[in-house]
């Protein structure tokens, strides 16, 4: 203990001589329990027999998966790629076979599973070869920050935030600045790691410094409680510009704002960046993994983890494969699991509670606690709060915590960003000291939740808001867009049938796959990897069960539960599959599409696809079969009196015609088929879609009609009728036919349907 | 396997509400010595009775709210309140007085508005100004301290509590009555002439030893970081300052400042009272105006005003404009060059 204070001592002053301190406010003096995990060297947990890679193990975009269910992969193999700009790669630590791609538990603070590749081992560790590289300092820099980049180096000081971004940076950076003060109670890791590789960690800062245009201060920063390390760095930086800063140690000052402010007395302004004023914060650890991405080539596929606690037999400090499940490095540790009151991700200040030990170790997964009750008893029940100010002395962000107490439960959102609750950086002091229990830290990040909630749910209102004001104009627009629009689509159909007509002459139109196909062999293909886990799980759940029946194990009720389950799943995914499998991937446009343009371009597409012969083939039957359908429409309308009838006998006689014409055309068609001659290609202005450009466009026209327009229309259309009916009545009763009544009634009906019409318009005009 | 999950820290120093109420409870000790010493037996009944009575309120309350009365108990809250009062009221008050005055510390002042934490007024002075302004009378009537007179033996003492029998001389003039008294007299005429400060040895016989209990405990306080010093020292230097500043030895002239200082309740008030975490200001600088406006407001109503002591309107009147202060002196926060005012509005 003495020898202990001494050594601080001397480190303090000899400190003190190099470099103006500054002080941070608040902050809290929690029992350091560093001592127990150190007395062991540190070790390699064996290799996993199996691993567990989420995709989000870094702050920004999931990776996205390279691999297969079913693949082999080798140790230091990209498994899945950084998609984005905020994201990172990641590397299998083993050879094996992929066995999984699914959502899983993963340690985040939210519980909230998230998708990650499993991979069971094959034992043989095979690794992919690594590109080491010396001259990193003559390459360009881009293309180190780039070694870094595929390596797949995230912050592993507990953010993750990707390191090649950091360094990537605009703006001038006035300060290199090493973090090793591991301010958190219980973790030693980068302690063990400085005190093992300072001369690696030297030579990482000597490239990050290079990298970021060789700023003036180049520090390394950390409590004084970690002589050995301090002294350790302190030889390796010798004759270089690299400071070893020791300082005394108070939690949390080695949040990234509290050591820019500790080390340069510089705030980094809220909402802003340590960029900003011109600060770069790297963390040991993340140094010496970019070091040898650079240098040797290697992926970040390992990490050095404090494993500690008092239910623990022995405690220390391993390097372990990323992805290793937790309950892996506690066993290796003698983890009793009674004795553990709770399981802790990261130091107990800010890391987070696992439910399950199945949870992977991540490239950010510093420490695993795990107490026992001694240790960490669970928390007493919260008393009101008495105002005592303690946390406010406490907090290292100057913030006023028993005040956004209040407001967050009072859910006065304006307050508390008047208070500054986003500067919190959850570290947990306030709630530390707090003499009534009072889980603060909870309520502020439930109220940073919630008010980001309503920041969205603002911008969307705020969106439909001003669509509404935009409203008024765009109903003034509309007719004449409309009738634009109708003009465009027009020319577009049109021009689609040309460009048909042209592409059937190069390629058959079944080439022309739309690009939505992809996506959903994309989804089919995820979907399959779904059931080949889940049918994968099924297997290995039943094989468990099967063992625990054999063992007459009092876990079989539970095995068999799993098997329940795993089977549900598959059925599950069964089910998605086949529903993708049964959606048409449409390589020809549908013919039922509701885009007028499509359909029109579909009917258009079966008819040049057709020869000139059988088109006029169809086109007769076609025609045949319309006429019969007129008649049949037109006998009933007699029948019934109704007023349409001459309307619809004068559709029968122009499809008689029609279909007279038809039958000519094909005649000789049939004829010139005969001699064997080709017709050339059918023109574009064909008769059928010409049909139907018509029909659309008067439906279109109809459509963007106004009421008035539309009465307007339908009077003239009427007076149409009407004189082509009495022309009909008139022919009918010079040649007496009988079915002079039926018109005379038609011209009647028309015509008080023709007055109900204009009184209806007169109606509109007042 | 599924292990328990809870919100980070997962450590917690070791002090608690109830450890810190009864921190101040001990506190209170010296001062208390020192008040039994000079004023008898009568401290202790009163200490007994409002102890009683604020723990009965309590739990009754606690009970009507349907609130588990053990775990509210136990933060001792009650108690501090009672102590305090007990420690405020004239020795020797009568039973029913006390009782009252519970009353309106536990269920009006404190649990009407809520419970702990939720009270904007010290509930101890609010007990002492209602019973101040009601029974005038009584509660004006001091004990004499012991170097002046006999002090009453435990029976003429519980019988003047119980059945209100008046006993003979015992009681006599504060010293800070004895100033407002003699309008007539030069400060050296009040010293040599009334024997509450011709029998003293600084500033009135008996009460400068009470205080002095108070500013022992006080201190101790300070030292267990219960409390920070803005509040107190602010109090306490402005009473000072103020003194000093009115200070000319004439019959017009104030009391002498170690008067001030040592008499009445300046020292529980500036240790016990306005250092109540719930009903004063949050921050640090809101605590030192908090504090210095108590110390000139004490001045101000001693000095000007007809009561002899201040320290209960005071400590009510600033309870009252806490919020205020708090709302104008929003501490500077990390990466803002200014502190942003409450009121602001801010950028959803
Ligand atoms: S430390 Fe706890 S009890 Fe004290 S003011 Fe803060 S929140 Fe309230
Ligand atoms: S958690 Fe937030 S409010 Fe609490 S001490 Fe830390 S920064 Fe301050």
């Amino acid at each position: 203990m003495t020898a202990h204070a001494v050594t601080h001592q001397i480190i303090a002053t000899s400190s003190q001589s190099e470099r103006k301190l500054f002080p941070i406010p608040g902050g809290v003096h929690p029992p350091e329990n560093k001592s127990q995990s150190l007395n062991l060297p540190l070790s390699a947990l064996p290799a996993p027999a199996k691993i567990i890679l989420p995709l989000n193990q870094h702050i920004g975009a999931p990776a996205k998966p390279l691999v297969a269910i079913g693949e082999r992969v080798l140790k230091g193999q990209l498994v899945a790629s950084a998609k984005g700009f905020i994201s990172a790669n990641i590397h299998s630590s083993i050879s094996g076979t992929v066995t999984a791609i699914e959502e899983l538990p993963v340690p985040h603070p939210s519980g909230l599973p998230a998708m990650s590749i499993v991979i069971r081992s094959d034992n043989l560790d095979e690794s992919v070869t690594y590109e080491p590289c010396e001259n990193y300092f003559e390459l360009p820099k881009e293309q180190v920050i780039a070694k870094i980049q595929s390596a797949g180096i995230v912050g592993m000081g507990g953010a993750g935030f990707p390191t090649s971004v950091k360094l990537g940076g605009r703006g001038k950076i006035e300060h290199l600045i090493i973090n090793g003060t591991e301010c958190e109670p219980y973790i030693t890791a980068d302690d063990i790691l400085m005190q093992t590789y300072p001369q690696e960690i030297i030579e990482g800062v000597k490239l990050l410094a290079h990298l970021l245009g060789n700023p003036a201060d180049v520090v390394i920063g950390m409590e004084d409680n970690k002589p050995k390390a301090f002294t350790a760095l302190k030889e390796a930086a010798k004759g270089t510009n690299v400071q070893v800063v020791a300082f005394p140690g108070k939690y949390p000052s080695g949040g990234e704002k509290q050591l820019i402010q500790r080390l340069t007395g510089k705030e980094v302004p809220s909402g802003k960046l340590p960029s900003d004023v011109g600060a770069v914060v790297q963390n040991v650890g993340t140094v010496y993994a970019a070091y040898r991405a650079v240098k040797y080539g290697e992926p970040l596929i390992e990490r050095i983890t404090t494993v500690v606690g008092g239910a623990l037999q022995k405690q220390g400090n391993v390097i372990v494969r990323i992805g290793t499940p937790v309950a892996d490095a506690l066993s290796e540790f003698g983890f009793k699991e009674r004795q553990a009151s709770q399981l802790i991700m990261g130091g107990p200040m800010m890391g987070f509670t696992l439910e399950t030990a199945e949870i992977p170790i991540v490239k950010t997964s510093n420490c695993i606690i795990a107490p026992s009750y001694a240790e960490m008893p669970p928390v007493a029940p919260a008393q009101p709060c008495i105002r005592c100010g303690l946390c406010a002395e406490a907090c290292p962000a100057g913030l006023l915590p028993q005040q956004l107490y209040w407001y967050a439960r009072s859910e006065d959102h304006e307050k508390l960003q008047a208070h500054n609750l986003f500067d919190c950086i959850e570290c947990g002091a306030c709630s530390f000291v707090c003499p009534s229990h009072i889980p603060l830290v909870q309520y502020y990040r439930a109220s940073k939740g919630a008010i980001r909630t309503e920041r969205e749910e603002k911008a969307k209102s705020d969106r439909s808001r001003r669509r509404f004001e935009f409203k008024q104009e765009r109903i003034a627009k509309a007719e004449a867009e409309k009738e634009a629009k109708r003009i465009a689509r027009q020319k577009a159909a049109q021009e689609a049938q040309q460009k048909m007509a042209e592409q059937k002459a190069k390629a058959p139109p079944a080439a022309a796959a739309p690009a939505t196909a992809e996506s959903a062999e994309d989804t089919r293909a995820r979907l399959e990897r779904a059931l080949a886990s889940a049918q994968t799980r099924l297997e290995s759940a039943q094989a468990k069960h099967a063992e625990a029946v054999a063992e007459g194990s009092d876990r079989v009720d539970q095995m068999a539960a799993r098997v329940k389950q795993a089977e549900l799943k598959v059925q599950e995914a069964q089910a998605k599959l086949s529903e993708t499998q049964h959606t048409p991937t449409a390589s020809t446009v549908d013919t039922n599409s509701d885009d007028p343009v499509a359909r029109a371009i579909a009917k258009a597409q079966a008819k040049n696809a057709m020869s000139p012969l059988e088109k006029a083939q169809s086109n007769v039957e076609s025609l045949e079969n319309r006429l019969s359908k007129a008649q049949e429409k037109h006998q009933q309308a007699l029948s019934e009196g109704a007023d349409n009838a001459s309307a619809l006998l004068i559709g029968v006689n122009k499809l008689t015609e029609k279909l007279e014409q038809a039958r000519t055309e094909l005649q000789g068609l049939q004829a010139e088929s005969l001699s064997s001659t080709e017709k050339p290609a059918a023109a574009p202005d064909d008769p059928a879609a010409a049909a139907i450009e018509r029909a659309k466009a008067k439906a279109e026209a109809m459509a963007s009609m106004s009421p008035k327009e539309k009465l307007e229309n339908q009077i003239e259309s009427l007076t149409g009728r009407i004189a082509k009916a009495e022309q009909k009545l008139a022919a009918a009763q010079a040649e007496n036919a009988d079915t002079v009544e039926a018109l005379a009634l038609g011209v009647e009906k028309l015509k008080a349907k023709l007055a109900s019409t204009q009184q209806e318009l007169e109606q509109l005009n007042p | 396997m599924s292990f328990i999950s809870q919100s980070s820290p997962h450590a917690h120093a070791t002090n608690s509400t109830q450890r810190v109420m009864l921190t101040v409870v001990l506190a209170t000790i010296p001062g208390a010595l020192a008040m039994v010493y000079f004023f008898g037996v009568g401290v202790i009944i009163n200490l007994t009775l409002t102890i009683g009575f604020c723990l009965g309120f309590e739990a009754a309350v606690l009970y009507l709210r349907k609130r588990p009365i053990g775990f509210y108990l136990k933060d001792f809250s009650a108690l501090v309140t009672a102590v305090l009062l007990g420690l405020a009221l004239p020795p020797y008050s009568p039973w029913w007085m006390i009782f009252v005055g519970c009353f309106f510390a536990i269920v009006v002042a404190k649990q009407l508005y809520g419970g702990l934490g939720f009270n904007p007024f010290n509930p101890a002075m609010i007990a002492y100004v209602v019973l101040l302004i009601s029974f005038p009378v009584q509660m004006t009537q001091w004990a004499a301290p012991v170097n002046l007179g006999d002090l009453p033996s435990i029976s003429e003492a519980l019988t003047k509590v119980f059945t209100g029998t008046a006993i003979d001389g015992y009681s006599g003039a504060t010293p800070l009555d004895a100033f407002k008294q003699s309008e007539s007299l030069t400060v050296a005429d009040i010293y040599s002439q009334k024997p509450i400060f011709s029998e003293a040895f600084f500033a009135g016989a008996g009460w400068e030893w009470v205080n002095a209990g108070f500013l022992l405990g006080g201190l101790f306080l300070l030292w267990r970081k219960i409390f920070t010093w803005h509040a107190p020292v602010s109090m306490l230097a402005v009473l000072a300052l103020m003194s000093i500043i009115f200070y000319d030895g004439s019959s017009e002239s104030s009391a002498p400042v170690l008067t001030h200082l040592f008499s009445g309740a300046t020292m529980l008030g500036a240790f016990f009272i306005i250092t109540d975490p719930v009903s004063s200001a949050v921050s640090n600088k809101g605590r030192l105006i908090f504090g210095g406006c108590i110390g000139l407001l004490v001045f101000l109503i001693r000095h000007f005003g007809n009561y002899p002591d201040a320290v209960a309107f005071s400590v009510l009147l600033m309870n009252f404009a806490a919020p205020f202060i708090d709302y104008y002196t929003v501490p500077r926060s990390y990466g803002h060059s200014k502190p942003r005012r409450a009121t602001e509005k801010v950028d959803v």
